[in-house]
């Protein structure tokens, strides 16, 4: 029991549990609001309306994990936090611009003059852009270190491109279950087209994590680990191949079966993730600092956890209640 | 110019540009809970316009407030990771309670609250607006904690440079955090009774003659008229509260450079932090020492005793800070003067006739709540300098390592995008008011009442 009996093991373990949580949550929810911005300029003008009623009531939401994601490693891990984000200084700022631009031309395009609602379109679109590749470029960064070197800044571009990807294709996957008719058969095109930039991204994402470090090499490729770390790749790639099938397959009559490419582009998300927290852990910045020597003082934790029990049930029950209210097909965004 | 003061610049232009919009909406959020509830009680179809209208400026100004707080929780991290490595013990945790308890609430509700009226019930369509305004009030709670922590630090012990928290009930309710807290909270709803004064008088002119606008009117100068002697009660006492804790920055804000008795109140002057002393002074004796001590021969400290024997300064640039405080203090009687002459024009003309004049002034004052609390803030930022921390951690000792030509040049993308966005915000709230004048309907929905049976929603076109 000696593990779980001192706090300054198990303490950072469970922040950084929920911290790796909070940005999964973020990657998949803002995820598939993000890839819905991304699709835009795809859609013509009724569709467009439609996309953006189909995020309407989550986008806000979706965006505060990455706040508690972020406050997270704010508060949990400070040192860490600071490494990360001044080595990081100028995605940040891009993401940050895109998050701003589109957060308020999600407002701007339905409330301006009319005239303008296509330039708010586009600006929906660039600052779901901005923030996707940003977003993917940071991922890159952090595979390799951290450091701002010619390779590692190109790696970091080639996630970005297949993050952007992904993000498209698990918000088409949302548009399916979302939508109907016609709109729904653009959706499964652009899934179709979606598809391989995850497959891709986490093609690439895990084949190079494991020769940036001998540690993260032995983790994955030693006897027995590679034994039963072996059900990731294989679902994983059952995962695809349902994704494949049903792909080809949809609409189903009576929209059967619409609902699994989300689930499956969920469980993709989350395998890959997965797969890179077992890598990564114990460190938090990559090779460089621990969770356990960047956590913060014990006494601070609990006060943090304590409050986190309460609440983070109630979030989780009235996020749910926000989703069973809207559930169903989109319809039309009406403030009455 | 270095890092340090690009940073500073950068963080004020982040934090001045994200404190507007919840300036409006901590306070809008109980408004429009306020128009909710009339209409349940009454039955009367303009307080459902008002809310209509006014909800629309809500979700506007909600989605700013959201993108530029996200930036803020990155600022730590990339511009101050000093901030976080020293007192994050007790930063992290009341940030962590505002994500918790405030950020989640306000995000989820807001989505059933702006979206929601036609697939909930009406009570709990008013219960999730109630949430979202309460969500709004809980995180301005939690920060203003953090912030007045800052400003007046307790219940800590250090331990090799670091803070440990040893009593969070003091670090909760530390000196300042009252003051704080209510003079925000009437900064936040005095900002709101002037918008809608202010928008619902624009309207008026363009020749609306709803009776949601006329109610919308009233809402506004009766409150702002209530609110405001409040606010310069809370104000003195605040200032009262700073005396006793940060003395430089009073001595600041007052322009007083030498501790003494019979202190002048300083209505004009230029401080020059060279000379140490003011120039073209123009002042009322004895005024500074009456006002701060109630006593004509009260001390009142000066900037000299905040001046270390090797010559450090200790205290914050002098102009800035009592420039600030007399253009919060000028909005603040303007803001009196107006709302009290509208009280009694109201009650001598009624809504629906004001005079031209009046209408024309509240206009002009539709964001004058803006200007009163940047330069609140700013007058209580900048005079917390040299420190970050009062007494713990000094701003110097915070900035990251960043180069300076990265943070000029996204300070400059920073500034254009803001300055953009402030005239889009501004003109979108004129259009949505146009179009309001031009009479095109809210809804074809028959909103229900609590209690009555709801009809079900007609489609659009339908």
């Amino acid at each position: 029991m000696d593990y779980f009996g001192d706090p300054n093991v198990w303490l950072p373990w469970t922040f950084a549990a929920l911290m790796s949580f909070s940005i999964l949550i973020y990657v998949v929810l803002d995820g598939f609001d993000l890839g819905v911005g991304l699709l835009m300029p795809l859609a013509n003008d009724d569709e467009k309306d439609r996309l953006v009623a189909s995020i309407g009531p989550f986008w806000d939401a979706n965006e505060t994990w990455l706040v508690l994601a972020i406050g997270l490693l704010l508060v949990a891990f400070p040192p860490a936090h600071g490494v990360i984000l001044t080595a990081l200084y100028l995605p940040v700022f891009v993401m940050l611009l895109g998050l701003i631009l589109r957060g308020v031309s999600f407002e701007m395009r339905a409330k301006a003059p009319i005239a303008q609602k296509p330039m708010w379109n586009f600006a929906f679109f660039a600052g779901s852009l901005l923030a996707s590749l940003s977003q993917g470029f940071m991922l890159g960064m952090y595979i390799m270190g951290l450091t701002w070197t010619l390779p590692h800044v190109a790696f970091a571009m080639i996630t970005a491109v297949f993050l952007t990807v992904g993000y498209s294709f698990i918000g088409a996957a949302w548009l399916i279950w979302k939508t109907s008719d016609e709109l729904q058969k653009h959706a499964i095109k652009w899934a179709k087209g979606g598809i391989w930039g995850l497959v891709l991204g986490i093609g690439a994402i895990s084949m190079a994590t494991p020769f940036v470090s001998k540690r993260i090499f032995e983790r994955w490729f030693d006897f027995p680990q590679i034994l039963y770390l072996s059900p990731f790749p294989i679902a994983s790639g059952a995962l695809v191949i349902f994704l494949w099938w049903s792909l080809a397959r949809l609409p189903l009559k009576n929209d059967r079966l619409s609902w699994t490419p989300f689930t499956a582009a969920v469980g993709l998300f989350t395998l890959a993730y997965c797969g890179m927290a077992y890598s990564f852990y114990p460190y938090v910045v990559p090779e460089q600092i621990t969770i356990y020597e960047a956590a913060s003082a014990p006494e601070s934790l609990f006060i943090i956890l304590f409050g986190t029990l309460f609440v983070l049930p109630a979030i989780f029950g009235y996020t749910l209640l926000s989703y069973y209210i809207f559930r169903g097909k989109a319809t039309e965004l009406r403030y009455d | 110019m270095d890092t340090l003061l690009l940073s500073r610049i950068q963080f004020g232009a982040n934090i001045s540009f994200h404190i507007l919009f919840p300036t409006i909406t901590i306070a809008l959020g109980w408004v429009l809970l306020f128009f909710k509830l009339r209409f349940s009680a009454t039955g009367d179809r303009k307080w459902m316009d008002a809310y209509m209208f006014w909800v629309k400026v809500f979700a506007l100004s909600f989605a700013m407030g959201v993108v530029s707080g996200i930036t803020m929780s990155f600022q730590f991290g990339t511009n101050w990771p000093g901030f976080m490595e020293t007192v994050g013990n007790v930063a992290g945790p009341l940030l962590a309670y505002e994500v918790l308890t405030a950020f989640f609430l306000e995000a989820v509700f807001l989505g059933i609250m702006l979206f929601g009226a036609s697939r909930v019930k009406p009570w709990v369509h008013t219960f999730a607006t109630f949430l979202v305004a309460f969500g709004t009030t809980m995180s301005t709670f939690w920060i203003i904690v953090l912030n007045s922590w800052m400003h007046t630090p307790q219940g800590f012990e250090l331990r090799e440079g670091v803070v440990f928290a040893t009593d969070w009930f003091d670090i909760i309710f530390n000196p300042s955090m009252p003051y704080r807290f209510v003079h925000m909270m009437l900064a936040s709803f005095l900002t709101v009774a002037f918008l809608v004064a202010g928008i619902s008088a624009l309207r008026m002119l363009w020749g609306d003659k709803g009776e949601d606008v006329k109610s919308a009117l009233r809402v506004g100068i009766i409150s702002a008229s209530a609110l405001i002697p409040l606010q310069i009660l809370a104000g003195d006492l605040h200032g009262l509260n700073t005396l006793e804790h940060q003395p430089a920055k009073v001595a600041a804000m007052e322009a007083n450079w030498e501790t003494g008795p019979n202190v002048p109140l300083v209505l004009f002057a230029i401080p020059d932090d060279e000379t140490r002393s003011n120039k073209f002074e123009l002042s009322i004796p004895n005024g500074a020492s009456l006002i701060l001590t109630h006593k004509k021969d009260g001390v009142v400290p000066g900037l000299n005793d905040f001046v270390t024997a090797d010559g450090e300064v200790r205290h914050p640039r002098v102009a800035p800070v009592f420039f600030s405080f007399r253009i919060m203090v000028g909005t603040g009687f303007a803001m009196l003067a107006l709302s009290w002459g509208g009280l009694v024009l109201l009650r001598k003309y009624g809504a629906g006739k004001m005079p031209k004049l009046a209408l024309f002034a509240f206009c002009a004052m539709s964001f004058s709540g803006w200007i009163a609390t940047l330069a609140g803030w700013y007058t209580t930022e900048i005079g917390r300098q040299p420190w970050l921390v009062q007494g713990v951690l000094t701003t110097k000792a915070a900035v990251g390592d960043v180069p300076a030509g990265m943070v000029l040049s996204t300070l400059i993308g920073y500034l254009i995008i803001y300055a953009i966005l402030i005239v889009v915000y501004i003109f979108v709230i004129t259009y949505l008011a146009r179009k309001a004048t031009r009479g095109e309907p809210y809804s074809i929905r028959r909103y229900p009442r609590g209690g009555e049976a709801s009809v079900a929603p007609l489609q659009a076109g339908a």
